[in-house]
């Protein structure tokens, strides 16, 4: 499931992005560039769209309008040079699997239709779960795993999928400050080999120490670029602020008429 | 050798002509027929069950098998109308078409519709089976001899099974077989993380529909020998007791397999041996037997394992709890012995360890009985106990261990005294040999770590 096209400069383009879920907007024109190799916080309230975004680039959700590039090309197919890490809480961690088990899941795009996870796949998960410090727990049972354990699993994962653009999803959601430390190393590390990282975040304080690039979402772009530029009062304002509830009631209003129209 | 073959080549006469025996002993070709047919049917179901469960998709095979009713009553009205005699093949064809239907039509409604799961199974369900219901009423103005054997798709009837339900029972089984080696990673994939799967490009809808293909199957070859209102039983229980007894996928299929297939044995031989028990009844009453099993006894999740671990647990605090008593009772005193004697004749009152614990005497005895018999500590008639040798190195690991925690719990977390003792009680049975030695790092210098003095002055809790 590899590209062997040519990866252009920009891992991740969205141009005049609509989505909505049964016709309320939940993104409206956002239009953005996510440089190479930034380390990228994408902040705002809950029901923002931050979620959505990160699913409309890997194609979960259907969009009804705009353009998405990743590297240049379509997501299908740059999908080996992308790993997603979705919600720790959208998955029943009672499954009858192991940590081991759960990481190899990452390695299952490039096996390919047939082909179990061999010694090589194997190798590569203990060594991504001895990079997130859980290398001890590879047999352990993944329901008897701390919500941080867990966590840390998530993202081994997504490093055995030898990615070079990560999309996580909360990845700081819930976990103990030890975690969210070795989280934070991991983030490091990775933009120190060249990746690109966007991460939905939602703790205010810690984003100018964690990102060098911020993306402010409230359903349509109020700000995007390096943290340093973007992460300002008037900025935050407008995020979180009131003035935004107008956009939000015309879209209730959109949604009322619409349904009117159909009757 | 030759006596015990002679024996089941011709069994005692007084059993030889009761069916039971006749059931029992395999002699019978129909016998053989039904308890091949059914326990194939019961390995197949077992095995897809396990996905069903973990898609949770458990009732999605409710929805499918009832939705073959249609099928099955369209079936026998077109040979009816036709004149022709009724034929297995239009019926079981009949059955897959509506119930395919069946099962596409809850995707569908999920996934354009936007309708719930749990609504869209109830709605697919309970439509279909009407739509069967009135056809069925309408088949009931025909002739009897044209619409025979209807109900033993509704109950299910094993010795109907033939040769050839058996035939096609082993087909289904081989593809279960051969699609779940082939896609067990897919599958997997499927069930633990839609979203990853959907991300990484797995074709997510027609791994889903293949699903529903091998139910629809399974279902198929279920009708005559359970009927489709209890086929469902047989993809959900064998998986949901399998679960009891692992936490591994590929040991979790083989336990429901093997639980699917001895159900249905079971339970088609008690149909075929007491006569006009349907053997869907038996099958899901055996099945269910063997859920209650393992609901009680299973290894990894069973109710009586658990309780056992428990009880095992708090035995094992009480057992610490006096032996720290003992060991402080003779501190108290001034008559500890010197390290390289260990052993000492002072014994200490059963009625103080009772009043320091805040036990009853007689519960107070019986932990100190217990520990006798482990030889640990002596009870003397007297009711005084003497800690043993080794009961002597055990109460003054406790003791550390109290002690270092209560320690930790004072400096660092700002305990008062009677805090940090209860709350040393109650953490120091969940230390680990790492906590130990981190709690003893800066205070014990070479070996053997030395007993702390406590912090506080006994007293009675």
């Amino acid at each position: 499931m590899q590209s062997s096209l040519p990866l252009t400069s920009i891992p991740l383009s969205v141009r005049d992005l609509t989505v909505a879920y049964h016709r309320k907007p939940v993104l409206w024109n956002v239009t953005l560039d996510i440089p190479d190799g930034s380390l990228v916080g994408l902040v705002g309230p809950n029901g923002a769209g931050k979620s959505t975004l990160l699913k409309a680039v890997i194609g979960m959700v259907p969009k009804i309008s705009g353009a998405i590039k990743i590297f240049g090309g379509t997501y299908a197919e740059r999908r080996g040079s992308v790993a997603y890490v979705p919600q720790r809480e959208s998955v029943d961690w009672d499954f009858p699997a192991t940590a081991l088990d759960v990481v190899l899941m990452g390695t299952y795009g490039r096996l390919g239709w047939f082909r179990r996870a061999g010694k090589v796949e194997r190798d590569a998960a203990r060594e991504a779960l001895a990079k997130m410090e859980i290398e001890h727990l590879a047999g352990r049972q993944i329901s008897q795993l701390s919500g941080g354990q867990q966590q840390r699993t998530f993202l081994a994962r997504a490093l055995v999928q030898e990615a070079k653009l990560f999309l996580m999803d909360e990845p700081f959601a819930a976990v103990d400050a030890a975690t969210e430390r070795a989280i934070v190393m991991l983030l490091k590390d990775l933009q120190a080999k060249g990746c690109t990282i966007v991460v939905v975040h939602h703790d205010l304080h810690t984003v100018p120490e964690y990102f060098d690039h911020l993306v402010l979402l409230n359903t349509r772009l109020v700000g995007a670029g390096p943290t340093s530029t973007v992460f300002t009062d008037s900025n935050l304002q407008k995020t979180y602020g009131g003035k935004l509830t107008l956009l939000e009631e015309i879209g209730e209003a959109m949604k009322r008429r619409d349904q009117r129209s159909k009757l | 050798m030759n006596q015990w073959f002679d024996l089941f080549a011709s069994p005692p006469v007084i059993v030889a002509d009761t069916q039971l025996w006749r059931s029992l002993s395999l002699s019978d070709y129909n016998t053989r027929v039904v308890l091949a047919g059914t326990t194939l049917l019961g390995i197949a179901s077992g095995l897809l069950g396990v996905y069903l469960l973990l898609r949770k998709r458990a009732l999605l095979g409710d929805a499918i098998s009832h939705a073959t009713l249609p099928g099955v009553a369209l079936a026998y009205l077109w040979t009816a109308l036709i004149g022709q005699d009724k034929s297995l093949t239009v019926l079981l064809v009949g059955a897959a078409i509506s119930g395919t239907l069946g099962g596409v039509s809850v995707l569908m409604l999920r996934h354009f519709a936007r309708v719930r799961e749990d609504a869209a199974l109830g709605i697919v369900l309970s439509v279909f089976f009407g739509a069967g219901v009135a056809l069925v009423s309408v088949l009931q103005q025909f002739p009897r001899g044209k619409i025979s054997g209807l109900e033993s798709f509704i109950y299910g009837k094993v010795v109907a099974i033939t040769g050839s339900d058996v035939a096609l029972a082993a087909v289904v089984l081989f593809f279960v077989i051969a699609i779940i080696a082939l896609l067990g990673k897919e599958l997997k994939i499927l069930c633990f993380d839609f979203e990853l799967a959907r991300s990484q490009g797995w074709p997510v809808m027609a791994l889903d529909f293949l699903l529903i293909a091998m139910v629809v199957a399974v279902t198929i070859v279920g009708l005559k020998a359970i009927g489709l209102i209890m086929v469902i039983a047989l993809l959900i229980i064998p998986a949901a007791s399998a679960r009891f007894w692992t936490h591994d996928l590929t040991r979790m299929l083989f336990v429901s397999g093997v639980l699917g297939g001895v159900s249905c044995a079971v339970g088609a031989l008690a149909s075929a041996a007491f006569a006009n028990y349907p053997s869907g009844a038996t099958i899901v009453l055996c099945a269910c037997f063997f859920f209650v099993l393992s609901f009680v006894f299973g290894t990894q999740r069973g109710v009586l394992w658990n309780f056992l671990h428990q009880r095992q647990l708090s035995r094992q605090q009480e057992y610490q709890h006096l032996l720290r008593i003992c060991y402080e009772g003779l501190e108290a005193r001034g008559s500890l012995p010197s390290l390289s004697k260990l052993s000492t004749s002072e014994a200490v009152p059963i009625s103080e360890v009772a009043e320091r614990r805040a036990w009853s005497r007689s519960f107070a005895l019986k932990v100190a009985r217990e520990l006798d018999a482990r030889g640990l500590v002596v009870l003397r008639r007297s009711g005084d106990l003497q800690l043993t040798a080794r009961g002597m190195v055990q109460a003054e690991e406790a003791v550390r261990e109290h002690r270092l925690l209560e320690m930790y719990m004072m400096e660092q977390a700002a305990a008062d005294v009677g805090q940090a003792d209860r709350e040393a009680d109650y953490l120091e049975h969940g230390l680990l040999p790492e906590h130990l030695a981190e709690l003893g790092e800066n205070r014990s210098v070479g070996a053997p770590p030395p007993v702390p003095p406590s912090p506080h002055p006994f007293k009675s809790e």
